[in-house]
């Protein structure tokens, strides 16, 4: 190999693979890698004045997060409401998807068109429809007022229920999708098995569908737990005053404040937050499933 | 059967849950009232005219337009790149490579949003146009690779080595046999990348330059006075544009394939 000139030896190499990666490898180290590695440096940086910083490193950033009891009613505030959002749409999510797996409906391609449709209809119109439905002006106020049950109209919007709603019309179609791709891979015939040794039709359910299922079932939390504790939107379209959730924090930190240090300090807690859920996930079910439903 | 029947009722009620607030924008954008809100007084299409007339709504939608035509062009062509290398060649830490090509998904949207933001002040660039379409290429590469990756899986080697095995070059090959085969996936990945900078606003409005609008970041900005009928027509446009496109594209494409055999 020592006697080898260079043009030979990249011969030997083969550099064509790292010629096609290139391109994308570079995108994603200059656009996520580094970032990522400024957001934490820039955690440690001053802030003077508005839109004024001078790099440093001190834990005055640190210190004020650990110390101030708003930032820590944030996050339990942000994985609470996160929760219950991934509840509301496993409990509306698995009958559906159990549906569709075991149809003998003819169309069964119009029920996976109609769930994938929710995903092309713009994010932000689908919030702002729950404006047109919750509303004072709403489909349900209007309805109720019509009929005389009412004369004033309800406030069903800007508080913690709707921005739940909003976020659970946003996520359940991933949860119904990745329960349905778990329950689609189910051989039926552990189903009829289980049927003919004499289980019933719920002990079946619960005995072999539900606990082969469950891979899809966490996959679908983990992606609702994490994309509901990551929004910043829904609360500012459906939620009063105080339902902000974490992403709320380093908008107004980030974009109002103009407190790029401080921002970056919460977007470095956000981040390990919502990282830990997907570590813990990955070890107990490996990303591939992730991957799957994914697509 | 009982239980069946529950079973179909629960999930019609869920698929009502998913459309029925969509659909009440739409019905509204045809609503003849001053207002945003019910009841319906009349129909009426003034409010698509006055969209069109309205010079912020027609740049933000220029805008849209090009961003998501920019962005599809370049994470696509990144993409199958990628795949390519990924998949036709061994290449040391495959796993790692395909791990990372993936994990702007796994990331909270708003800390790449940080992240760009920071880097570009750290960089002393101010936003610009250029710095929002590389960050819709980020979020969109994910869903692109995963896209082709599959198709690429299941294109078998043996036509790629007769084309080279008959004297065409690796390059050739690429554009007479591979590319061919893959354009279901390209196209689909190009449409899933268009989608997904067309509709992002979680991260585009902590990256776009002061003044410029998309088509979501506009309607954000309009929500904030109060629901107005024209952002019920603009919601009407932009679900017919990104539900009807993927929709006439997948009638397409069963259509021609129909037409081959």
């Amino acid at each position: 190999m020592a006697s080898l000139t260079l043009a030979q030896r990249l011969e030997v190499v083969d550099y064509r693979p790292w010629v096609l990666l290139a391109p994308a490898l570079i995108t994603l180290v200059l656009l996520m890698v580094v970032p990522m590695a400024i957001i934490f440096v820039f955690s440690f940086y001053e802030f003077i004045d508005i839109a004024l910083d001078r790099p440093a490193f001190q834990f005055g950033n640190w210190q004020e997060f650990f110390s101030d009891r708003f930032y820590h009613y944030a996050i339990w505030q942000t994985l609470r409401i996160a929760g219950i959002t991934t509840i509301v749409c496993i409990l509306l999510g698995y009958i559906p998807a159990y549906y569709i797996a075991t149809t003998t409906f003819r169309h069964k391609w119009l029920l996976m068109l109609l769930l994938i449709i929710p995903f092309w209809v713009s994010f932000i119109i689908r919030q702002l429809s729950w404006v047109h439905v919750l509303g004072s002006q709403g489909i349900i106020n209007a309805t109720l007022m019509w009929l005389g049950v009412i004369d004033q109209p309800l406030r069903l919007l800007y508080n913690e229920a709707s921005v739940v709603m909003g976020l659970v019309h946003f996520l359940l179609p991933f949860m119904i999708l990745n329960i349905y791709v778990s329950l689609e891979g189910i051989d039926r015939n552990l189903v009829s098995a289980a049927r003919t040794l004499g289980c019933t039709g719920w002990q079946a359910f619960r005995e072999v569908t539900l606990p082969l299922s469950l891979p899809g079932l966490a996959a679908g939390c983990l992606l609702c737990f994490v994309l509901a504790g990551g929004s910043y939107v829904t609360p500012l379209i459906l939620g009063g005053p105080d339902d902000f959730l974490f992403g709320n924090l380093i908008y107004d930190t980030i974009m109002v404040e103009l407190n790029w240090p401080m921002g970056a300090t919460l977007s470095t807690v956000l981040l390990v937050l919502l990282g830990a859920f997907v570590v813990i996930y990955s070890r107990f079910m490996g990303l591939s499933q992730l991957y799957k439903s994914l697509n | 059967m009982h239980s069946q029947s529950l079973i179909r009722l629960f999930s019609v009620a869920v698929y009502l849950f998913m459309f029925t607030p969509v659909a009440v924008v739409v019905l509204l954008s045809f609503n003849s009232s001053q207002f945003g809100g019910f009841p319906i007084e009349g129909f009426s299409l003034r409010w698509f005219w006055n969209l069109a007339d309205n010079e912020a709504v027609m740049r933000a939608f220029r805008t849209s337009l090009m961003l998501g035509v920019l962005t599809a062009a370049i994470a696509t062509t990144i993409g199958i790149l990628a795949c390519l290398a990924l998949i036709r060649h061994s290449v040391i830490g495959q796993n790692f490579f395909n791990m990372l090509l993936i994990s702007p998904v796994l990331v909270p949207e708003t800390v790449l949003a940080v992240g760009l933001l920071l880097f570009m002040r750290w960089l002393d660039q101010p936003r610009s146009f250029a710095m929002l379409l590389m960050g819709h290429v980020l979020l969109a590469l994910p869903f692109v690779v995963l896209v082709v990756q599959a198709r690429l899986i299941g294109i078998r080697r043996v036509y790629e080595e007769a084309s080279r095995s008959l004297g065409a070059n690796a390059v050739q090959t690429f554009f007479e046999v591979t590319l061919p085969l893959l354009m279901p996936a390209v196209f689909a990945g190009m449409l899933f990348a268009f989608t997904i900078s067309f509709d992002n606003i979680t991260a585009t409005l902590f990256w776009r330059p002061a003044g410029m609008e998309t088509v979501p970041t506009q309607i954000f900005g309009m929500l904030r006075h109060s629901i107005s009928p024209e952002i019920n027509a603009l919601g009407t446009v932009m679900i017919v544009i990104t539900v009807g496109l993927p929709l006439l594209a997948g009638a397409l494409a069963r259509y021609f394939a129909r037409a081959r055999i």
